[in-house]
């Protein structure tokens, strides 16, 4: 057989397999009657420390589990480390867990750079790397990487939902772009490019990119207005969004205002820019915003403002990442609750390949989870959003699959 | 070298050679990270310990020499072993270049020339205009070289073997050079460089070539890093790497060979050993860490070790 | 016309906020004739004691008054239980010891205050200045600066404190001869650039926004404005910091694009300091062999 359908046989058999296999225990290494140990790197220091907030949502969600009871009677064992955004220091962290800590596999591993440092490793090693937590798009490879697959939906996706957009509502819009020099910022500008097709070159008036380490963007923003767009793509992280609103509104610059899906947090960005800067602002979201007061009184994030105060409660209410690792905590809870007393790392991503219209309830109404042994892209589809000075009201269909 | 020095160089040098068959594969790994950074190190320290240059940007130089060693393998299919000899030359040559307007500037202006290239490297690397060639954001994968005429172990432990093998080389290299003329006149420089000037020693051309030389070892290092991580990103060469090696040649012992050594374990190590004693703020252990070092051992690792060697001696000699 | 106007006053605008952090380097150069890398850190951690003031409903003046003075207190104490023990140290030994600063107050800052974002007050109004091309407070905090350039030029040139300041860093053994006690200048210099830090900081927070990364990158920026000025020269080190603000981004608009304009400023400035080594407004220094 040829070695790139090996994995998909693999994976075939095992699903054949399966039924009869599901009463009887099944261990790879990192699995027993007692634990799963689950490993991972998040970036707790370095240019990007913000994110490390959802290593510790995550730690603190397997905590409640297991004092819940934990998985099939299995406690979650949490290993967490540091990889300071640097890939030298991902390789030797993942080595640690995947050789040494001898995990099951590697969940939520953050970054695109750390991950692509990891991607054949573990694919050779034969180890899950199970929804990193990154939105490029080489994660759905299920035919050259098995072993990988991604959660949220990716960049390139939702820079092809903007253009859409731009072209049915306002196809003589002039754009100006700020974007993010590295991968991250990359992937939304070459999706969001895609989606203007042949008429990317004419509509596109300005692109101007900013470094993680720039104090501020003012001087991109002020380029942004005087090159005329009437349209703005923002492609920031949320300090740098809450500068880019502020300084826009300043300015009096008053484009039509496309903010990408990672700056959008009422908490971290808008408020920080000022809420009636931020009116009209349209984005995208899969989960519910914390800070969002429609969701003032809904069970599900309820539920997780409750699990904050008890098991993270140094955690930042107003972080949405805090909601985005609770979330994706719930799908890996789902997946090992599915794979039942066969843990081995071949069933791991089984059952990661074989979710079905799964919701955890802190997702957006109609937003499911889809995957299969050739679909490994659990989240496709999105909502738009416009903020109105007070919350971010969804309007139109749920775009994606 | 008198016999009694050679004693335990040879031990050590038996001890590496054992340690592969000895320890796990993640070990192999993370020893032979230790002699990629030992022979970055050594570099930085032919520079600014024995030549009195700082450089805040010797990051910069590891990073040039990672990517030659990417581009070559993943663009030109050149084996892995042959990229050391390309990214040396690059290195010495931009090493070289960058010395010689550096010339004019002492202390603190040479130490922000050195700090603005080591920050502004990883902007260079992510210019549109070459990402033909380095990758851009997206960096190049390369694959980890198997070990030749099948010979009966992996490849981690072929590369820690080969990793070796040219630390060896560079550091007998180092250490020919320093004891010669070429060493006396770098660290002359160092201490008295108007009187240097006086006396006829060519101070433009030594410094220069310092320059070029360290940035030679260091780049020497990076590709053999990047072999090892199979990956190179600008991310992985941001202005705190530079910063990183300052902090290991000073912990290490500046102007010593072995402090090179000592300085790399330091810097391999002490971060995961600081991120086990706290989650919460590790490298704030780290500082503690690196504070207790300097404290210490003001003189750096090598220079408390020579003392103690010192010390035990004269016990030894009293005591006859 | 306009456009270039615009980014003019942007520049001046994060000109302001590379003069404020340059005039604590120069301040502590002044002192101690080392440049502090961890000068940034301080002033983010004593920004983050000034917000968690705010935060326990202190109101703004007397929370920055009492953040000044804290800071103040912190840099003398940390002069002299950190730094006096490798005072005789080589020079890069004590630039570790800076090094281990920077990343000790980095990392607490962020374990107690975790890295997420948080707004910091100004006590400017809010509606812009000089039409729509820059902010109340930047120019409020532009002024900031200036005062505290005017108030350290006074301190300095006027007061016998100041001069023995001054002595106690260029001759240390002819100051002890004279009866002032150098030991107690340094943590003085240490303290007042501290607190100038601390006053640089939460003039820039209301801009960038508080976290613990706030001064990383406007720390290289300082540095290359400090020398650029004169390390020994206040006025020129703000003169230093205006002057690449606006350097930065008349060359990100209209020369090199953004990508590489940090690379290009640096060269530029690297440039003026192989022709004129001792930056714009600087002494030089003739050494007798």
């Amino acid at each position: 057989m040829t070695p790139k359908l090996v994995p998909i046989a693999a994976l075939l058999a095992a699903a054949l397999a399966s039924p009869a296999a599901f009463a009887q225990k099944k261990y790879d290494p990192g699995a027993n009657d007692k634990e799963i140990r689950v490993g991972n790197t998040n970036p707790y220091s370095g240019p990007a420390s913000a994110y490390g907030t959802i290593g510790k949502s995550i730690g603190a969600y397997f905590k409640m589990v297991n004092d819940q009871g934990g998985i099939n009677g299995r406690k979650v064992v949490w290993i967490s480390y540091d990889d300071g955004y640097s890939p030298p220091k991902t390789v030797e962290m993942a080595r640690k867990l995947v050789e040494q800590d001898q995990v099951l596999f590697l969940f939520q591993t953050l970054g695109t750079p750390s991950n692509t440092a990891i991607h054949k490793y573990m694919n050779a090693k034969k180890v899950p790397q199970a929804f990193v937590a990154t939105g490029a798009t080489k994660w759905n490879d299920p035919r050259n990487f098995p072993w990988t697959m991604g959660w949220q939906p990716n960049y390139q996706t939702e820079g092809r939902i903007y253009a859409e957009h731009i072209l049915k509502n306002n196809p003589k819009a002039k754009i100006g772009i700020l974007y993010q020099n590295d991968d991250y910022g990359k992937d939304y500008l070459n999706g969001f490019k895609d989606g203007l097709g042949a008429k990317a070159a004419s509509m596109i008036v300005k692109e101007v990119s900013y470094e993680v380490t720039d104090p501020t963007v003012d001087s991109q923003i002020v380029q942004l207005q005087a090159s005329g767009a009437d349209t703005f793509f923002n492609i920031t992280t949320p300090k740098f969004s809450a500068q880019a609103i502020r300084k826009a509104y300043d300015t009096g610059w008053k484009p039509t205002h496309y903010l990408n899906n990672v700056g959008a947090s009422v908490g971290a960005a808008l408020k920080p820019a000022g809420l009636e800067k931020s009116v009209g602002l349209i984005s995208t979201a899969y989960y519910k915003d914390p800070l969002d007061p429609q969701w003032k009184d809904d069970p599900s994030v309820k539920a997780w403002e409750a699990f904050m105060k008890k098991y993270y409660p140094e955690g930042n209410l107003a972080d949405q990442s805090n909601m985005y690792g609770y979330t994706v905590a719930q799908t890996l809870h789902q997946v090992l609750k599915q794979a039942g007393n066969n843990l081995t790392r071949a069933n791991i991503m089984k059952q990661a390949a074989s979710l079905k219209d799964y919701r955890p309830e802190t997702m957006l109404p109609g937003i499911r989870m889809n995957t299969s042994f050739n679909d490994y892209a659990p989240i496709e589809s999105e909502q738009l959003i416009r903020f109105d000075g007070q919350q971010w009201q969804r309007f139109g269909p749920i775009i994606g699959k | 070298m008198t016999r009694r020095q050679l004693i335990p160089i040879a031990g050590l040098l038996l001890a590496a050679c054992a340690l592969p068959l000895l320890v796990s594969d993640y070990r192999v790994f993370q020893f032979n990270l230790v002699l990629v950074y030992a022979i970055a190190l050594l570099g930085l320290n032919l520079l600014t310990g024995y030549n009195g240059q700082i450089s805040l940007g010797h990051g910069a130089f590891y990073a040039i020499g990672a990517y030659c060693a990417a581009i070559l393998m993943d663009k030109y299919g050149v084996p892995y072993w042959a990229t050391l000899p390309v990214a040396g030359a690059v290195c010495l040559l931009v090493g070289f270049l960058f010395g010689l307007p550096a010339l004019r500037l002492e202390g603190l202006y040479l130490a922000l020339a050195t700090f603005a290239l080591g920050v502004s490297l990883p902007s260079l690397l992510k210019y549109h205009h070459l990402e033909k060639w380095t990758g851009g954001v997206q960096g190049i994968v390369i694959t980890k070289p198997e070990p030749p005429f099948g010979l009966p172990i992996n490849a981690d432990q072929w590369l820690y073997y080969f990793t070796l093998a040219v630390a060896i080389v560079m550091f007998l290299l180092a250490w020919n050079l320093l004891r010669g003329r070429v060493g006396r006149a770098l660290v002359a420089i160092r201490d008295n460089h108007i009187a240097t000037e006086v006396m006829g020693v060519n101070n433009a051309m030594y410094k220069s070539l310092a320059f070029g030389v360290s940035a030679m070892y260091t780049g020497v290092a990076g590709a053999l890093g990047a072999i090892a991580i199979q990956y190179v990103a600008p991310d992985s060469f941001n202005i705190f790497l530079s910063i990183v090696f300052l902090v290991g040649i000073v912990v290490g012992g500046l102007a010593s060979i072995s402090g090179a050594i000592y300085g790399a374990l330091f810097i391999q190590f002490v971060p995961n050993i600081a991120d086990e004693i706290s989650k919460a703020a590790p490298w704030a252990i780290f500082g503690i860490f690196l504070i207790g070092f300097v404290y210490l051992m003001p003189m750096g690792v090598a220079g408390a070790v020579r003392m103690a060697v010192a010390r035990l001696q004269r016990k030894a000699q009293n005591g006859k | 016309m306009d456009a270039f106007l615009h980014q003019v006053l942007a520049g001046l605008a994060t000109g302001g906020i590379y003069a404020s952090l340059a005039l604590a380097l120069v301040m502590i150069y002044q002192a101690t004739h080392l440049v502090n890398f961890a000068q940034g850190e301080l002033a983010m951690f004593a920004t983050y004691i000034a917000w968690s003031l705010i935060n326990a409903g202190v109101p703004y003046w007397p929370a920055f008054f009492l953040t000044v003075i804290f800071a103040f207190v912190l840099g003398v104490v940390i002069e002299r239980v950190i730094i006096r023990p490798v005072e005789k140290a080589p020079v890069l030994v004590v630039v570790v010891v800076f090094i281990a600063l920077l990343v000790i107050l980095n990392s607490v800052a962020g374990w107690i205050y975790s890295y997420t974002i948080k707004t910091f007050p100004s006590p400017f109004p809010a509606e812009p200045v000089f039409g729509k091309y820059m902010s109340a407070h930047e120019a409020g905090a532009i002024g900031v600066t200036l005062v505290v350039l005017l108030l350290l030029y006074a301190f300095f040139r006027f007061t016998p404190l100041g001069l023995a300041m001054r002595a106690a860093a260029q001759n240390p053994e002819s100051a002890r001869l004279v009866g002032i006690r150098v030991g107690w200048m340094l943590a003085l210099g240490w303290g007042l650039a501290a607190a100038i830090g601390g006053v640089a900081g939460m003039m820039v927070a209301p801009i960038v926004y508080l976290d613990p990364n706030m001064m990383g990158g406007v720390l290289l920026y300082a540095f290359a404005a400090a020398l650029v000025g004169g390390i020994d020269n206040p006025g020129g080190a703000v003169l230093g910091g205006f002057m690449v603000g606006v350097l930065e981004n008349v060359l990100g608009a209209f020369v090199i694009g953004n990508e590489l304009k940090l690379a290009v400023a640096l060269v530029l400035i690297i440039g003026v300091l192989v022709v004129k080594p001792s930056g714009f407004f600087g002494k030089v220094f003739v050494t007798r062999v």
